[in-house]
């Protein structure tokens, strides 16, 4: 039996990682970089899961039935359900291992998020990530001693090995030498999100550059809801990319507005007297550009947090004063900052069921790399649980199917500069910035069919401008994919919002599943489960 | 904004190392040298001062918002992160010089070979043998210390550290004194041999490392705390917050 092979040590695959050890189970933790690189050091906000410790009578149930409506009700109801019900659970874990949540009284204090009703996010000031992270890779190296995890943490993925619909290993290349080595057995993908195909417009990291995806995804791997990208409404631009401001900063107290008249309205508050600046993120994001597109208004949108008392600046926001200070050189704390929607988040991703396991055998995926758990629209507050959740019910699943008389084979494999193949260049920066345009242009926040189909005939002149090596012609086959899952939802649905079909169709509320048959792109649509009556204990 | 890049270049880590200058010019004046390292490699006709066509520069870099350290190389004399040094503030002098960190191997370019930090943090147990809880009295020393980015600044400047040292210096001291801060009982003798041994007999107190760390560490604190635990046992955390 061969060592598992995890792709990415990020949250999700560290926690595949530790779940694998913990079960006696070996694997390799392959990755770009470090885990210190990863991005989930930049979630800021926090962690949901129903621990009821504000005295508001929460309950996991409360929690699945905010991420399904969050997500409308395009999530897998089952996922979700041992999402939310374990979400606790790992909230407790991350404090054994010495996670300083904010606390009162010893008890971890939960903050209010977006599209929920009841405090339910705990969280370490406004670092929560890089807090988590450091705790999480702490633990992992207590099994990279034992031998459990090897690292291979300058390493970078080029293919999975695939007969016969059966995931039998992975190739990689070892970026300091060029070396390559196929390693074979079962593989996790936990491989983060798409931004590399937006360089420059997203609130994420580099080292999250798209390829994997676009390689597996020319590879026959399955993907679902791909025209689900997440605009984050508050982010500020900053040098090669958008800059989050957290959901906290609205969970705290901060208010939108825009000027109208020469005055300032709190459009949010007006439109939902409910939850206000706390509506979903997707909700949040249209009504700025609408209230932007207005010609009475004024063309920014402002985040006012020029209220909120001095603690919650040294105790909850201190390292968010301190970044917009930094880049904007304002003090949110005495004058409101500019702030625009940005791509944040990816919901769509490689196609999963509740355990993970993808459309190829042998093969899984964990992460924001994954469809799973979201569905139209994520909730703040759940990418890390989602996370660190998914990392475990894969390493799980896996562990619950190896045979237990079967031993490990430990042998280390060879590098070397043989190959049945030569290895592909990178995609070049100018067609990486050529095929992000179109898609940019057809998959913004609001969408319509004229746009859409005007995106893939520029796609298919692109394609047919000159001659583009794998990684290029893999890009824009999945940018294809992604505009083709667009235009064919014609409905309105979480981060999907046609101005041509403007309502939800509930003959849409079905996973749309992106695949290559035949060399082509193909969409169809698949049913969600049923929510079981009693959904299996995780 | 025109400003001269200097760059320390490197082929491979066998190759012998040379100087490129590339004349950068933006509108942005908030670029920073890792804006300026990403639009020369996106500029496939780029020739530097002399006419020589500019090769891809090889650099690391994730989350160009200084919280990953992955960017960290020396401008100016000083190691810093890529993504926080800002172009406006060489701009009166013309000219930046960027090299690789020199404590390091070169790998190529501007990357180097920083596993020996890991490998450090590995050796010397750096985590917890069974479950803890950061409780209020030792939040603070928790969270500053589970901040650092492991992008090896502090150990650049650092008079005692080399690779292979027993010193293991402050890239290790800062992730020990979340160890420290709440370690089990039963692991409460290894960690203070680990840390006396690896931190406290090298540490020659010079405290360049707090004037270069990207993430503005609270250095002195972490190290007065970590001191007193380790070294003298005494209880590791302040008055319990009222």
């Amino acid at each position: 039996m061969n060592r598992i092979n995890i792709i990415g040590a990020g949250l999700a695959g560290l926690s595949a990682a530790i779940t694998l050890s913990e079960n006696g189970a070996l694997c390799n933790l392959i990755s770009l970089q470090q885990s210190e690189r990863a991005q989930s050091v930049l979630a800021e906000g926090g962690i949901n899961g129903a621990l009821n410790t504000m005295g508001e009578d929460d309950n996991v149930e409360n929690h699945f039935n905010d991420t399904m409506k969050g997500g409308c009700f395009m999530a897998d109801p089952n996922a979700v359900d041992g999402l939310t019900k374990n979400a606790p659970k790992v909230i407790r874990w991350l404090e054994s291992l010495g996670v300083p949540f904010n606390t009162n009284d010893g008890e971890i204090i939960l903050r209010n998020f977006g599209g929920q009703k009841k405090k339910r996010t705990a969280y370490a000031r406004s670092s929560t990530g890089k807090i988590i992270m450091s705790a999480v890779i702490d633990e992992a190296r207590k099994y990279e001693f034992s031998g459990n995890i090897i690292r291979y943490s300058h390493h970078e993925f080029v293919k999975l090995l695939i007969e016969n619909n059966t995931c039998v290993g992975v190739r990689i290349k070892d970026t300091y030498t060029d070396k390559i080595s196929d390693f074979k057995g079962i593989v996790i993908l936990a491989s983060g999100g798409l931004n590399g195909i937006f360089p420059g417009m997203t609130t994420g990291t580099t080292q999250n550059n798209g390829d994997v995806t676009a390689t597996v995804f020319s590879q026959g791997v399955a993907f679902g809801n791909l025209e689900m990208l997440q605009y984050h409404p508050t982010t500020i631009g900053i040098s090669g990319k958008r800059c989050l401001v957290t959901e906290a900063a609205r969970g705290e107290g901060g208010r939108l507005y825009i000027e109208r008249n020469g005055e300032k309205w709190y459009f949010m508050e007006e439109k939902y007297p409910e939850l206000k600046n706390l509506m979903p993120r997707d909700v949040v994001a249209r009504e700025m550009f609408f209230v932007r597109r207005d010609e009475k208004c004024g063309d920014t949108v402002y985040l006012d947090m020029t209220d909120l008392p001095e603690d919650i600046w040294k105790n909850k926001l201190s390292d968010l004063r301190e970044e917009i200070i930094h880049y904007l050189a304002i003090d949110p704390k005495t004058e409101p900052i500019p702030v625009k929607e940005g791509i944040h988040y990816f919901m769509g991703g490689i196609d999963t069921d509740e355990y993970h396991c993808t459309n190829i055998k042998n093969l899984y995926a964990v992460g924001e790399c994954t469809c799973q758990y979201h569905g139209a629209n994520r909730l703040g507050g759940n990418s890390m649980l989602g996370a660190i959740y998914g990392g475990k019910v894969a390493a799980e699943t896996i562990v619950s199917k190896l045979d237990k008389n079967s031993a490990f084979d430990d042998t280390i494999p060879e590098f070397t500069n043989i190959t049945d193949e030569p290895l592909t260049d990178e995609a070049s920066p100018v067609c990486i910035q050529e095929i992000s345009d179109v898609l940019l242009s057809g998959l913004g926040i609001v969408r319509s069919e004229r746009e859409l189909i005007k995106s893939l005939e520029l796609l298919n002149t692109l394609e047919n401008k000159h001659e583009y090596n794998l990684r290029e012609q893999n890009r824009i086959t999945l940018a294809k994919a992604m505009l083709m899952s667009a235009l064919q939802r014609k409905e309105s649905r979480g981060a999907h919002y046609r101005e041509d079909y403007p309502e939800k169709d509930e003959h849409f509320r079905k996973t749309a599943v992106a695949k290559i048959v035949n060399k082509n792109v193909v969409i169809s649509y698949r049913e969600l489960p049923e929510r079981r009556a009693n959904p299996n204990e995780n | 904004m025109k400003i001269k890049l200097d760059i320390l270049r490197q082929e491979n880590s066998t190759s012998e190392p040379y100087r490129q200058t590339v004349i950068f010019e933006t509108e942005d004046i908030n670029a920073t040298v890792a804006t300026a390292l990403t639009e020369i490699n996106n500029n496939p006709n780029i020739k530097d001062t002399e006419g020589n066509r500019v090769k891809p520069i090889l650099w690391e870099c994730s989350c160009l918002q200084k919280k990953c350290g992955a960017c960290a190389m020396i401008i100016n004399s000083k190691p810093q992160l890529a993504c926080n040094a800002q172009l406006k503030d060489y701009a009166k002098k013309g000219t930046v010089t960027i090299e690789p960190l020199k404590k390091f191997p070169v790998v190529a370019d501007l990357i180097v070979d920083r596993t020996i930090m890991r490998d450090n943090l590995t050796n010397m147990k750096i985590w917890f043998n069974s479950q803890t809880k950061a409780d209020e009295t030792v939040s603070d020393i928790m969270y500053e210390s589970s901040r650092c980015l492991q992008c090896g600044c502090c150990l650049e400047v650092c008079p005692n550290f080399y690779v292979g040292s027993e010193f293991t210096g402050m890239a290790a001291a800062v992730p020990t004194a979340r160890i420290i801060s709440a370690v089990p009982e039963e692991q409460k003798k290894e960690i203070r041999t680990e840390y006396k041994k690896h931190i406290y007999n090298g540490c020659g107190k010079s405290l360049a490392c707090r004037d270069v760390c990207p993430a503005g560490i609270d250095i002195d604190k972490l190290l007065v705390r970590s001191n007193a635990a380790a070294i003298w046992g005494r209880k590791i955390g302040g008055k319990k917050k009222k």
